[in-house]
């Protein structure tokens, strides 16, 4: 039940915003509803549960309303009350995603409204992935909805601020307990299937391509093992082809974006049964078109990384010194390039430096152990 | 019960243990393994024993700043990297007595370095204010 739930609420919520509801009422009334249903639906299940629930929810609002007080419920009751009409979920999902996706919020503000009011997940759920404490999680949400309250709008917003906010949510990945990953393709899945976009499935292919190594990508102990040392045998092959399907119908529109070419060079390393079988050619051209699209400064660096495996170190370094060096993972990447180049002592100072500079421990006791490994001496160079 | 905070220190120049302590990255690969893998266990152990609150590590760039008067931007002083005593993490647990942080703060002291010997590093000890009490 908590999955029929789950799936049904956000659709509710829709019916409702789209019946013109203030956002953070009828967001309340969802949610009083379902535990009206929790309650209720083990011993009765209604043969239409969406349709009960839009009923529940409606009378939650008019005795919301009836609290508020006599001169306020004269003026609304006509008109917040829901007016009856269809149910069926066109492009709702699209509908709600924007709104607590809307670009007035922070990403921050964002991420726990959609995980909230589209994810059906609860406040303390939300709290414990992004481990701040349950009150300050509630305040967050409770802003955002304050935030978007005074926006009226009845139809779909960006979508690109919506994919955004979807793969944060992906990246914030699994935390102990609860698996945003997942989630993040469940709601990316959702949306996919009710709006037509190419960007939409390129999306959820990168997710796809990118989530099936995810058993790959830590060690027994829980280190960080990156793409080129993963077993690839733990890959999720299923995953992959699925991606691979998504991606290749996507790409056949003819409208290439920043999440398809994205997906392409996921696609390309996942297609790939041995490192040295990775068609570099092949990820370096996509990596120019991901750069004509966005011109991101992230996307130059990763390039730079394969143009060293396609043309040689020195080429990738060349590439190299065009990017910013103060950016999130220069230094690891200058570490690894001079690696390549044979150049044991500059990558083992730039492994180093890059440690320092790490965001998470996972990843500064990665550095901290490749530079340890080449100053221990007992190194072997990488295969050229 | 009461709540202490054991914070480990970074010093650029690595006198923040007994005896002379090289930078991690001098380490052999498995040395340095055995003092995370001490990290995580060490973890568990006081969470084992109903102790532990949290625990975090610090990015070593500090930055000073200050207030500088209405409708001004803040004052900056910084970043520090490694030149000036900072905090490179912190961990806080709920013990039975201060003989038992000093316990738990040895403890952690006794992580692993080069050779499988303990670093024997100085962890601050600080007592965490109390909540008032109920009675008089």
């Amino acid at each position: 039940m908590d999955d029929l739930l789950r799936d049904l609420m956000p659709q509710v919520l829709a019916v409702l915003v789209r019946r013109g509801v203030d956002f953070a009422a009828a967001e309340d009334a969802v949610q009083e509803a379902a535990i009206e249903a929790v309650q209720r639906w083990p011993g009765e299940r209604p043969d239409d549960p969406k349709a009960w629930l839009i009923t529940v929810a409606g009378r939650k609002l008019i005795d919301a309303r009836r609290a508020e007080g006599a001169r306020r419920r004269r003026e609304q009751r006509t008109h917040d009350e829901p007016p009856p009409g269809p149910t069926e979920q066109v492009d709702d999902t699209l509908l709600l995603l924007s709104r607590c996706c809307h670009p007035s919020l922070t990403p921050a503000s964002a991420i726990a409204l959609t995980l909230r009011a589209v994810g059906g997940l609860t406040t303390g759920q939300i709290a414990t992935a992004f481990l701040v404490p349950e009150a300050t999680m509630a305040q967050r949400i409770s802003r955002a909805k304050r935030t978007i309250g005074g926006e009226q709008f009845g139809r779909p917003g960006d979508v690109c601020a919506v994919l955004r906010v979807l793969y944060l949510i992906f990246n914030e990945g699994f935390t102990g307990e609860i698996d945003l990953a997942a989630e993040a393709i469940r709601l990316t899945r959702q949306l996919a299937a009710a709006t037509q976009d190419p960007e939409i499935d390129g999306l959820l292919a990168l997710m796809l391509l990118h989530h099936a190594r995810r058993a790959a990508r830590r060690s027994a102990t829980g280190e960080l093992i990156p793409l080129a040392d993963q077993d690839r045998a733990l890959w999720d092959t299923r995953m992959i082809a699925e991606g691979v399907r998504i991606l290749q119908a996507a790409l056949a529109t003819g409208r290439v974006g920043e999440y398809q070419a994205q997906a392409a060079i996921a696609a390309l390393h996942d297609d790939a049964t041995t490192v040295d079988e990775t068609d570099w050619v092949q990820i370096v051209s996509w990596y120019d078109t991901l750069l004509a699209l966005s011109s991101s400064p992230v996307v130059a660096l990763n390039r730079a990384v394969a143009v060293g495996e396609c043309d040689g170190p020195t080429t990738g370094l060349v590439a190299l010194g065009e990017v910013d060096s103060e950016l999130p993972r220069w230094h690891a990447a200058a570490a690894y390039l001079h690696e390549r180049s044979g150049d044991v002592r500059e990558a083992a100072r730039l492994y180093a430096v890059a440690a320092t500079r790490a965001s998470s421990t996972l990843e500064r006791d990665h550095l901290i152990k490749q530079a340890a490994r080449l100053n221990s001496g007992a190194a072997q160079p990488l295969d050229q | 019960m009461a709540k202490y905070l054991l914070l480990k220190h970074y010093r650029g120049d690595h006198d923040i243990a007994a005896e002379p302590l090289t930078s991690m990255d001098q380490w052999a690969p498995e040395e340095v393994s055995a003092h995370i893998q001490f990290m995580h266990d060490i973890a568990e152990e006081f969470r084992a024993r109903g102790e532990f609150i949290g625990a975090e590590g610090l990015s070593p760039d500090g930055t000073f700043v200050r207030y500088d008067g209405e409708g001004r931007p803040p004052v900056t002083d910084g970043p520090f990297a490694e030149t000036k005593d900072l905090i490179a993490g912190w961990m806080i647990l709920d013990v039975d007595s201060e003989e038992r942080a000093h316990e738990a703060a040895a403890r952690l002291s006794s992580a692993p370095g080069p050779g499988g010997r303990p670093i024997k590093e100085w962890i601050e000890v600080r007592q965490i204010m109390a909540a008032p009490s109920t009675t008089d």
